[in-house]
């Protein structure tokens, strides 16, 4: 198989995800939206690592995976604070720092 | 002269110093005995110097000059400045004169201001004074000497407006301080120059290779110092601020004013004197500003109604006497300082008189509503009578020996100088003769002009307590005594010469016998002249209808019209257009620039809005500007 249908299916995956992070008010859902992002990402390094039998690219990938599963921990605990002080998980609520 | 005796110098300074430290210090607490505490420093300094001059006296001539040093006061390198002193005849005569005539100011205040709540002030001030002016004459170089001419300036700023909870006393001693600036910058300058040509301030140095300098240099330097003589000694065109200067307590007229600090000019030249025989242009325009400056004192001296103030002319004429002698010279050094001296004496008792026929006048000081005091007021009367038969120039009262040394000295030299600044002098002196035969006769004879009017009866003028009494005795035996003990067998000329150094006797252009009968004929007509007018015709109350110059006298020749057109509008009119300009250019400029940042921050706060998917668009949007360019780089590539 082609190695660039799998930078074709990233591009889809970031697409997707960004697509989710721009137009859906729920925070958890954007949170997805994110993730899928990286996912995305991860994906493409790991194929760029293919192409050009690099191992940079894996080794990036896991940094990304690392990265991310903290991100996770830190940004659910985020999202439930706020969900317990305003009682809501749209992420237009959140708009204090606003001019 | 003996070591111990050197090093006594330093305290001539520090013990009125010290005075004025504690009146000042220990503030309202010492009112009750701090004006003794005054006396005390000021007699402690006449006595500190009487032992140098006894010590100086015993020793020849050439070893009368002796310098000794504190320490080193700024030390840069090539460049050093030593605290030093200069003991020699010429600092000694002064040390003597500002000792001995403050002293006897000190006694007389401690009775002439006994009613002021501020006594202590005063006497801190006054000895501030002595203690600067001391430290101006000690002073081995141009920079010392810079602190006690500045150091002089504030103690007359301060005591012009002693009593400055009257407006118009305010700004007489603003008016003084400013003019004074213009003086002292003219100081500032000729010292950078020095710096540069010779590379040192002390006189020493300055004044031992002035001769081998550039006489455009020299000139240049010359002219700087008369600016700064001008300014302190009210010469042309700084003369404007001894009028008003009059407006401070009278013992400050005259200690400050008439007997000392405005000969510090004089002094300056004087002790200059080897850089201004180096540019006898310099030379020439001190003479001619002297001349100018004896002429136009003497003329608006004719017209003053108040006492202070045409003593103040007076006295600004006399110093022009002063100039005009220190610009003709070696040979008019020794008699510039001779003629500042006995001047000091009878101009001091003068103006004490002054203060006494005022004490007893309730601080009138308009001398068409004295008249007939001779007889209430007999001691002043005689001493002032002393002192003006002095300024007179008769013989044998001291003024005569040193002014007519100075018009016959007008009268040495070649082309048309000796005829011009001659005959300046010689009218000069009967003018003199004028007003001040107007002034004592306005005075103390005539009618009892302050029983006219209102508030006469309430009036009961009576002599002056001991206090006051003695201090007008003894400098009126000084005027009647010193020029002829101090010019027996020209002792005073020879006791200068280590510093002035020895001019050879020269004819004037006219026989000397004709010089002085001709000054004492001018002299016996302005004041029969003055006489006629003021003792046997009625003097009126008022001042009546005069002629053009006796009014422009009146406002002393316009001074102030004169300075305010060319110097003070045009300064107004530079100044706004200053503020003009900034405003309008540089301000304007960087307001525009902050005014720009401003706007452009308020519109990017406009991005701002608090929704978190818009600054994700942003950023994605960002993101995608990043990639295009990088494709459009890579592409190009």
């Amino acid at each position: 198989m082609e190695l660039t249908n799998y930078l074709y299916l990233a591009v889809v995956l970031f697409a997707l995800g960004a697509t989710t992070v721009l137009l859906r008010r729920n925070t958890i859902v954007v949170f997805m939206g994110i993730e899928l992002m990286l996912n995305a990402t991860n994906l493409a390094l790991v194929t760029f690592a293919r192409m050009h039998g690099d191992i940079t690219g894996q080794v990036l990938a896991f940094f990304v995976m690392v990265v991310a599963a903290a991100e996770v921990v830190v940004g659910l605990a985020i999202i439930v604070t706020i969900f317990r002080a305003r009682r809501s998980a749209s992420v237009d609520d959140v708009n204090l720092l606003k001019s | 002269m003996t070591t111990q005796t050197l090093s006594l110098a330093p305290w001539l300074v520090a013990t009125p110093l010290i005075g004025a430290a504690l009146l000042l210090l220990v503030g309202r607490r010492s009112d009750r005995w701090g004006h003794w505490l005054g006396v005390l420093a000021s007699t402690a300094t006449f006595v500190i110097g009487l032992v140098i001059l006894l010590d100086m006296l015993g020793v020849d001539a050439e070893q009368r000059v002796a310098t000794s040093s504190v320490g080193t006061w700024i030390d840069a390198g090539a460049f050093t400045v030593d605290l030093g002193f200069q003991l020699d005849p010429l600092s000694m005569t002064f040390v003597m004169l500002v000792s001995f005539v403050g002293t006897l100011i000190h006694v007389y205040s401690v009775a002439y201001m006994s009613h002021d709540r501020d006594r202590r002030r005063f006497f801190a001030y006054l000895n501030l004074f002595v203690a600067a002016m001391l430290l101006l004459v000690l002073a081995d170089n141009y920079l010392l000497l810079f602190v006690g001419w500045e150091g002089v300036g504030l103690a007359s700023y301060l005591l012009i407006g002693f009593w400055d909870h009257k407006l118009p006393n305010a700004v007489a001693g603003k008016k003084a301080f400013l003019m004074n600036r213009v003086g002292d910058m003219g100081l500032i300058v000729a010292m950078m120059l020095m710096l540069a040509t010779f590379g040192a301030l002390d006189f020493g140095t300055v004044l031992g290779s002035a001769e081998a300098a550039d006489q455009g240099i020299t000139t240049a330097i010359g002219l700087m110092l008369l600016l700064a003589a001008c300014g302190k000694s009210a010469q042309l065109p700084l003369q404007a601020w001894l009028g008003d200067a009059m407006a401070g307590p009278t013992p400050v007229s005259a200690l400050i004013h008439a007997a000392t600090m405005v000969t510090a000019g004089v002094y300056l030249l004087v002790r200059s004197g080897p850089l201004l025989e180096a540019a006898p242009d310099a030379q020439l325009v001190v003479a001619i500003v002297g001349a100018l400056t004896l002429l136009f004192g003497a003329i608006v001296g004719c017209a003053k109604d108040d006492i202070k103030k045409a003593l103040a002319a007076s006295t600004m004429s006399q110093i022009g006497y002063m100039m005009l002698a220190a610009g003709l010279g070696p040979v008019g050094y020794a008699f510039a300082i001779f003629h500042l001296v006995t001047h000091g004496f009878f101009k001091a008792g003068l103006f004490l008189g002054a203060g006494s026929v005022m004490h007893a006048m309730d601080d009138d000081v308009d001398m068409r509503r004295f008249g007939g005091l001779a007889r209430l007021l007999p001691v002043t009367a005689i001493t002032m009578g002393l002192g003006w038969l002095a300024i007179l120039g008769v013989p044998p009262f001291s003024g005569f020996y040193s002014k007519d040394k100075i018009i016959e000295t007008a009268f040495v030299g070649e082309g048309w100088q000796p005829w011009v600044f001659g005959t300046a002098a010689l009218l000069g002196a009967g003018i003199t003769a004028y007003y001040m035969s107007r002034l004592f006769f306005m005075t103390f004879a005539g009618r009892r002009r302050w029983l006219i009017g209102e508030g006469a009866e309430a009036r009961h003028p009576h002599e002056s307590p001991a206090l006051m009494i003695w201090p007008m005795i003894i400098l009126a035996v000084g005027s009647v005594g010193l020029g002829f003990a101090l010019n027996a067998g020209d002792r005073f000329v020879h006791w200068l010469e280590p510093v002035t150094g020895h001019a050879e006797h020269e004819e004037p252009v006219l026989p000397i016998w004709l010089i002085v009968s001709l000054t004492l004929l001018l002299v016996v007509v302005g004041a029969a002249i003055a006489f006629r007018q003021y003792a046997v015709a009625k003097v009126p109350t008022t001042p009546p209808p005069a002629p053009a110059l006796v009014r422009a006298a009146r406002v002393d020749l316009h001074q102030d019209d004169v300075n305010e057109t060319l110097v003070m509008r045009p300064g107004q009119y530079l100044t706004r257009s200053m503020v003009f300009a900034d405003r309008t250019a540089v301000d304007a400029g960087w307001l525009g620039l902050a005014g720009g940042v401003g706007r452009l921050g308020s519109w990017l706060r406009g991005w701002q809005s608090g929704y978190a998917r818009q600054y994700a668009a942003i950023t994605l949007g960002g993101l995608g500007v990043i990639v295009l360019v990088i494709w459009l780089v890579a592409t190009a590539g």
